[in-house]
């Protein structure tokens, strides 16, 4: 057992570092590092620069422009970028749909999306929830008939995140009404512009619009853009949600926050009463970075056992997104506590908008509530716990 | 980055629990408790013969010559099954502090361990130390050819079968380690139970006079010397707790899967589900933790790998609690009762954090150094 890197690891992570302080525009770290967040044109344009450099999607096969990285060069890279902090690929094209083009499209699928997915040529969205179909993804009713040269999609989507960036959408719809509810689901890519198809942004309690509903009405589909077979898009709305969960971790990011946290509670930027003085924050900053380390050593040891390997629904990564989330929202809920009175500053309403410190703490923590109710809310994370792990 | 075993490791692994499992069962464990030290002579002559005593100690001073890692194979298992025997006290914080005297003091010290005739206590606490050994009291003053002790120790672990006591003792501006027959502190003693089914007692010091060469550890170098041993002890005594907790949650799924009410095993009812899940994941951060305390043994200076371990110790314990307690209850009144096994997996779980230091101890270690995250500059 040695916890420690070796000497060509360690020089791989300061190659990141080297490459990430001299390639990500000055004010955009600047402003990442103090709460914000990039737009779409700068991701797009940072995700040029990694691909340029070979690494925009780094965990992908190397004949579609992966690097060929060990799972814990990934995972490395990953806490580099989350760590310094620069933005994250854009995970719909990267990691959700990406992979499953990938791995059941066909050839001319992947020449025609893939390139642009690792250049964010092509923005994408997600269409599995809907307003009946959450945690139960399965009795999704948007459904999709056959149709001349392809399908008609009617029905609903909800909690479409970033889609009104976006000019391309996967989603599913159920082409086999008579068959049992996880067998007559298919895995659709569908242009945003397609007639029929209409988005109505959803306004979230943190003041962003980062969720929309869809709503597709008789929206024609060739069938080209069928990924796979046809009635086996659930499989591949698995295979694509057990790979999102080993991505929410996320210790990197929970570490980046814990070391703002640290300086802004030494020297708050107004002056007054350091929150570091107080024995109650110090002992609350400590105990959430001893659950940082816990954390970014179970995903270690799952990475080390292969378990973060793509497509493995490996059970015991249910334990990264429970605890990922909670220690993110811990992170946010002690950020909103370092900025005191200053997170009374609200970004969106009216007024003169005073560029206060604080004034991301509150948005931040009411955003990252969830964490814990996408991707498999953590409730069903703990039933897949205590079925597959403990046999229950 | 290696998380995984060698095949010696696997194998000790596979022995340490085969004996324990044969020749120290649940069921054994309540007469063990009655037997004149609260542990049998047999079980430990078992264990030394199969190394573990003399494991942790270089070849060269007599022993096997195993590592942290072995340490951790040796206390998780151990963990799982808690016999009484006096493993932690004697070969890892008695000889923790053996390793670090002069060569000539632990001079054939270190082989009798690893025999088995050499068992050891450390009292270094006193009934107002609360795990600060900066609060010591009791000294020592040179008296002839030796030192003449005064003050009282407490709380001193496995004293009743122990061969040799190491007695802590402020001298001159630093903090003297003696070495002490265990026939020198007859009628100097008080004995008494834990509630880990163990033994403890205190010692009264006043006018106990020792030989010279009994100060096995100068007084410039025991308080660093005793600080690394109760580190190594904590160390251990993490992977101790995972043992013990692992086996807590593999009874209380077991129990649940087996239990009904209601028509139904208890296991399908989702409250308790969860319940277990978290427990699951208490488990393996706590796990994760106890390994970075093992790992920063071989790998750290000794005052990142002290933080290591207090960062350890604060996951173990709370892991500890949260999974001692949740055992009891999924098991609702079984749980409670003196004859079912998961009882003193609970109460060694609780005491976990009785030995060093609690939570707050560790955490005060924690919050008075820098960050444990390491730092990049953007």
């Amino acid at each position: 057992m040695d916890l420690r890197l070796s000497a060509e690891d360690l020089a791989f992570r300061d190659e990141l570092r080297a490459f990430l302080r001299a390639s990500l525009p000055a004010p955009l770290a600047r402003r990442l590092r103090t709460g914000g967040k990039a737009s779409p044109e700068e991701l797009r344009a940072w995700t040029r620069t990694l691909a340029d450099r070979g690494w925009s999607v780094p965990h992908w096969p190397v004949e579609w422009g992966g690097t060929g990285w060990s799972p814990l060069r990934q995972m490395i890279f990953r806490d580099e970028v989350q760590q310094f902090p620069a933005p994250e690929p854009l995970s719909f094209g990267a990691s959700m749909v990406g992979p499953v083009i990938y791995t059941f499209g066909s050839q001319a699928q992947k020449e025609r999306f893939l390139p642009r997915i690792a250049r964010l040529d092509d923005w994408w969205c997600q269409g599995f929830s809907e307003p009946e179909a959450g945690s139960d993804l399965a009795s999704l009713r948007t459904r999709a008939e056959p149709a001349e040269g392809g399908w008609r999609i009617t029905g609903q989507k909800a909690w479409t995140s970033l889609g009104q960036h976006a000019n391309w959408i996967f989603v599913l719809a159920r082409t086999d009404r008579t068959a049992k509810k996880q067998n007559g689901i298919s895995f659709f890519l569908v242009p945003m512009d397609s007639p029929g198809l209409k988005l109505v942004p959803t306004e979230l309690i943190d003041g962003s619009h980062e969720v929309n509903e869809l709503f597709f009405d008789d929206v024609f589909v060739p069938d080209e853009n069928v990924v796979g077979e046809l009635n086996k898009g659930w499989d591949y709305a698995r295979f694509l949600l057990s790979n999102e969960r080993t991505g929410q971790a996320r210790v990197g990011l929970a570490k980046a926050r814990l070391r703002r946290i640290r300086e802004l509670a030494a020297a708050p930027p107004d002056g007054g009463p350091a929150p570091l003085d107080h024995p109650a924050f110090q002992r609350r900053l400590a105990e959430l970075e001893v659950q940082a380390l816990a954390l970014e050593t179970t995903l270690l040891r799952i990475v080390a056992s292969g378990g973060g390997e793509e497509g493995e629904a490996n059970p015991v990564s249910s334990i990264l997104k429970l605890r990922g989330s909670e220690l993110q929202q811990a992170t946010a809920e002690l950020l909103l506590d370092v900025a005191g009175p200053a997170a009374l500053v609200w970004p969106y309403g009216p007024g003169e908008g005073a560029p206060l410190w604080g004034a991301d703490a509150a948005p931040t923590y009411f955003n990252l509530r969830k964490l814990s109710i996408y991707g498999g809310a953590n409730e069903i994370q703990r039933t897949i716990v205590a079925r597959s792990i403990l046999g229950l | 980055m290696d998380f995984s075993l060698n095949s010696e490791q696997i194998l000790l692994k596979d022995t340490v629990t085969r004996f324990l499992g044969a020749h120290s069962p649940f069921e054994s464990l309540a007469a063990a408790r009655a037997e004149p030290f609260g542990w049998r002579s047999g079980v430990w002559q078992g264990m030394v013969e199969l190394g573990l005593a003399g494991l942790p100690f270089a070849e060269d001073d007599g022993g096997f010559g195993g590592g942290p890692e072995e340490v951790m194979i040796v206390m998780e298992a151990l963990g799982a099954a808690q016999p009484p025997e006096p493993y932690l006290t004697t070969a890892i914080l008695g000889g923790t502090i053996l390793k670090s005297a002069s060569e000539s003091a632990r001079a054939g010290l270190i082989g009798q361990i690893a025999e088995g005739t050499l068992r050891l206590a450390v009292a270094w606490q006193e009934a107002a130390t609360r795990w600060s050994a900066d609060e010591i009291t009791a000294s020592a003053e040179p008296s002839g050819s030796g030192f003449l002790l005064s003050g009282r120790k407490a709380f001193v672990l496995d004293l009743a079968g122990a061969s040799h006591v190491v007695i802590a003792a402020r001298l001159g501006a630093g903090l003297g380690l003696f070495l002490a027959a265990a026939d020198r502190l007859t009628g100097r003693t008080t004995g008494y139970a834990t509630p880990d089914g163990r033994r403890a007692g205190d010692i009264d010091l006043g006018g106990l006079w020792l030989e010279a060469d009994a100060l096995i550890v100068a007084p410039d170098e025991g308080g660093e010397v005793l600080s690394r041993a109760l580190d190594a002890a904590a160390a251990a005594l993490a992977c101790e707790a995972v043992g013990a907790m692992q086996a807590a949650l593999d009874l209380t799924v077991e129990y649940l899967k087996t239990r009904k009410q209601f028509g139904v095993p208890i296991g399908s009812f989702q409250a308790l589900q969860h319940r277990a899940a978290d427990m699951f994941v208490a488990l393996e951060q706590a796990r994760s933790m106890a390994m970075r305390a093992i790992m920063a043994q071989s790998s750290l200076p000794s005052e990142a790998s002290a933080r290591e371990i207090a960062a350890a110790m604060v996951q173990i314990i709370d892991a500890s609690r949260y999974i001692g307690q949740q055992a009891v209850q999924l098991h609702g009144g079984i749980g409670m009762t003196e004859e079912y096994r998961l009882g003193i997996l609970f109460r060694r779980l609780t005491m976990i954090g009785r030995l060093f230091g609690d939570r707050d101890h560790f955490l005060d270690r924690l919050v008075a150094g820098p960050s444990l995250l390491e730092r990049i500059e953007p």
